[in-house]
């Protein structure tokens, strides 16, 4: 059968029925496999190597201590994806955490402290989403400036101090529901809430056609200046829900958020298979990216690997997703 | 004019394919030293790529090259340019940021005994290239970006000649020239062939052809129709060489089924390529428009769709005025434009088919705030049967991997999903195989049989003659004539197109 023809040699081995699902796996969850097959491959090796590294404390303090990174880059996948992308979101959880930390320990109810960063988060991020969409401002200048603002701000405000003495009841994501950290919970219910969003509404399908070509999507009706700020805005409701994350798992918050937030983000969403060009990829795959970074940071500990090393894999990471990402794109194009 | 027998560049035989088509045939081609040679053809007809196998850009597939009677290959557009043959593209290709001399010496500058550039030496050779083009007006320090389009293109010229250029290619130099900027070209054309320059010239203007040409060369189809001197040829005689099949044959138009006026527009204008154009449509009509590259055809369809609103005039659809704001608008209007070039309005290349066609009308597929997959997938699969879009991997093969023919249907079908009364087709078959082209031929015929409204643009007369129940002709921003099919021949609307373009700016 012509209509049916995959690789000769998968026909040969009697698994022609299942070419049409292999096929529509690699079409559609290239990248997603990939990374859970080299997470995979990572536990198994550095498993066999110390088993301590796949107790399952070990494992649920690899996946809560990083599941702000993968929240933050939900909203990041939905940025890059349309074609844009924000530098600045590492500075805004640092302002935001130092707000609701803040507010936290001024005596104001713990709603308020959690609700707080994830309204200013979509406001601010609304303005970066006008001078893009309205005054046409390339997003990378936008949030370049608005990363040195809130930085420069954060640390003339708080002088670098650190906040302390945070009420206990704050602390969500020292919180364990049936034993497992409220965290990890939060990540996957929002990974698999945005990424059906993204694949079943018109509202994420706008987002893949604006970043994929933009001047079609304009051509078949997409209001794309609304939906670039909407896209904004809903990345600044992922940052502050990173941020609660973020801020309560430890008594202490610093205010001077992990250095790089910004870029791991990104890397997170550029390695879980979204073009840096806009127009395709998923936030399963940015999910499960960030949460791979977290398993390679430990692993590299458990094998007694100096830790500085992770962001040189990282970097090759970056180079080789990249580079994978072109070779298809000049197949297909 | 003398003449010298030996042509400077001669090409034998030489045929170019693409992806299985076959884009040039077995072309002869030379070229002497001191002649103007117009090169002549419609769209597609393999002008382009004739000239860029002159020039070095693409290796032939078949045939040979000889530069004065010794054979030549060029592995680069370095090579040709070192053996003398420079190009002037249409859209020229110059450093706005940099200065006149800069540019014209760019990649090969004067060099100082140790090594650094000679600026005053290039500045100085610029400005006798320049003198020697007539152009004593340009300094060879301002920047291009201050320039105007005709003085960039003499800096072009002279940068082809700093290379000590003997063939010069100049590609539709006038398409984006003011009359008096044309006829200054023509002076510098004609100095040129006097200093014994061989020039390759392609335009679609007769009259600068019979004003510059020594010999015409005319491509149709990837194939030589035929090289003649200017003195055997007259307008009529040319269009022919150039049109010259049996239209009947190509394009059986069935009987139209016309049926009431659905849209009236009146003085509609935006900018400077759409003033006061009135004209109607009726539906089960296919209304061609015919004009030059530049007559404002493209840029009345993109008022009617609203992606540049118009700034004056009345449109009325079904006898009620609208005003057509948005492309949203349009498409709830029931207006649908599918554009001249579908890689930069048309597709969205790293979706899916499925993704593609349902892109214009997925409010009709969502429930709630959820798209019906199963019936996207129904209403592609459907699509893609009817009109006949090729594509192995099915419905779920992305649109950037299939071939142009049916990228163009894909971009077909999202308008016909939405239902459209009005169907704006922009090109629909630039750049599609013989095949396909048919095809989209047939499905226009059957869609206006079924009482579709169609406006057709094409710069192919004889897709424009063969398809069109009645034919508007563009020219320079106006609607200048209008035939009914029955009186329309290649001669009349051609000369629609050309000539009164001449007298339109004289006058």
């Amino acid at each position: 059968m012509m209509a049916l023809a995959g690789t000769p040699s998968l026909k040969a081995a009697g698994l022609r029925h299942q070419s049409g699902f292999w096929t529509k796996l690699y079409r559609g969850y290239g990248q997603e496999t990939v990374i859970l097959c080299a997470m995979i491959f990572l536990l198994v090796a550095v498993g066999l190597y110390n088993p301590r590294f796949l107790s399952s404390e070990n494992l649920i303090t690899i996946f809560s201590g990083n599941a702000y990174i993968a929240v933050a880059a939900i909203g990041m996948a939905m940025i890059i994806i349309t074609g844009h992308i924000d530098v600045s979101v590492g500075a805004l959880i640092g302002v935001l955490a130092t707000i609701s930390g803040t507010l936290a320990v001024s005596g104001y109810p713990v709603w308020v402290a959690w609700l707080l960063p994830v309204v200013i988060g979509v406001v601010i991020n609304m303005v970066i989403g006008v001078l893009v969409a309205y005054a046409r401002i390339p997003s990378i200048v936008v949030t370049l400036g608005m990363l040195s603002i809130l930085r420069g701000g954060l640390i003339s405000i708080t002088g670098g101090a650190w906040i302390s003495n945070l009420p206990p009841a704050f602390l969500l994501a020292q919180q364990k529901p049936l034993g497992v950290p409220a965290p990890i919970y939060i990540m996957i219910a929002l990974s698999i809430l945005a990424a059906f969003w993204m694949r079943y509404s018109p509202f994420g399908r706008s987002l893949y056609a604006i970043g994929g070509n933009p001047e079609a999507a304009r051509a078949v009706g997409i209001p794309i200046e609304r939906r670039i700020v909407s896209v904004f805005m809903i990345h600044g409701a992922f940052a502050g829900l990173a941020t609660i994350l973020f801020a309560t798992q430890l008594q202490v918050i610093q205010s001077t958020v992990p250095p790089n937030l910004e870029l791991t983000v990104i890397t997170a969403v550029v390695i879980g298979g979204v073009s840096i060009l806009g127009g395709t990829g998923t936030v399963i795959g940015s999910t499960l990216a960030a949460i791979l970074f977290a398993t390679i940071g430990s692993a590299l500990i458990f094998t007694n690997v100096s830790a500085y090393w992770l962001r040189a894999v990282i970097g090759l990471l970056i180079l080789v997703t990249v580079l994978a990402d072109m070779i298809r794109r000049r197949r297909g194009a | 004019m003398p003449q010298s027998p030996l042509p400077f560049v001669r090409l034998a035989g030489v045929s170019k394919s693409f992806g299985g088509i076959r884009v040039l045939k077995d072309v002869d081609f030379d070229v002497r030293p001191g002649e103007v040679h117009a090169l002549l053809g419609e769209n597609g007809a393999g002008k382009s790529t004739l000239i860029k196998i002159i020039s070095g850009l693409y290796l032939p597939d078949g045939g040979s090259i000889e530069i004065k009677g010794r054979a030549a290959s060029f592995a680069s557009t370095r090579d040709a340019t070192r053996q003398g043959i420079a190009t002037v593209y249409q859209e020229l290709l110059l450093f706005p940021e940099l200065t006149v001399a800069e540019n014209i010496f760019l990649g090969h500058y004067p060099k100082r005994p140790r090594g650094g550039i000679d600026w005053s030496q290039a500045r100085n050779e610029a400005r006798v290239l320049l003198d020697s083009l007539d152009c004593p007006d340009l300094d060879v320090d301002t920047k291009i970006a201050k320039l105007s389009v005709a003085q960039r293109q003499r800096v072009e010229i002279a940068k082809a000649l700093s290379h000590d250029a003997r063939v010069l290619i100049m590609d539709e130099p006038t398409a984006s020239l003011t009359q008096a900027d044309v006829l200054r070209l023509m002076d510098i054309v004609r100095s040129l062939r006097a200093r014994g320059v061989a020039i390759i010239y392609v335009s679609h203007r007769m009259p600068e052809i019979f004003a510059l040409a020594d010999r015409v060369t005319v491509l149709r189809d990837g194939a030589l129709i035929g090289t003649k001197p200017i003195g055997d040829l007259n307008e009529e005689s040319l269009v022919a060489m150039m049109v010259g099949r049996s239209i009947d044959q190509l394009f059986p138009k069935a009987e139209p089924m016309i049926g009431e006026t659905i849209l009236e527009v009146e003085g509609l204008s935006f900018g400077k390529l759409v003033k006061d154009i009135s004209f109607s449509l009726r539906k089960g009509e296919i209304l061609g428009i015919a004009g030059l590259v530049g007559s404002g055809r493209t840029e009345l369809a993109l008022t009617l769709f609203g992606i540049t609103p118009a700034a004056a005039g009345m449109i009325r659809l079904n006898g009620k005025p609208v005003t057509i704001r948005s492309p949203r608008a349009a498409r709830d209007f029931g207006i649908a434009y599918v554009p001249e070039d579908r890689g930069l309005q048309g597709l969205v290349k790293s979706m899916s088919i499925a993704q593609n066609i349902s892109m214009a009308s997925l409010d009709r597929l969502t429930r709630g705030i959820l798209i019906r997959f199963a019936k996207e997938a129904a209403r592609a699969t459907e699509a893609v049967k009817r009109l006949g879009v090729r594509a192995r991997g099915g419905i779920h093969q992305p649109v950037g991997e299939l071939s142009g023919g049916n990228q163009q249907k894909v971009v077909i079908a999202k308008w016909l999903e939405t239902s459209p009364a009005i169907l704006i087709l922009d090109e629909p078959t630039r750049g599609v195989d013989v095949g396909a082209k048919a095809e989209i031929h047939a499905m226009m015929g059957e869609l206006a049989q079924k009482g579709l409204a169609i406006i057709m643009i094409s710069s192919e007369l004889p897709e424009v003659l063969g398809m069109s129940d009645r034919i508007l002709v563009m020219n320079n921003g106006r609607v200048i004539q209008v035939f009914d099919r029955s009186e329309a021949t290649p001669e009349s609307v051609g000369a629609a197109m050309t000539v009164a373009h001449q007298t339109l700016e004289a006058a």
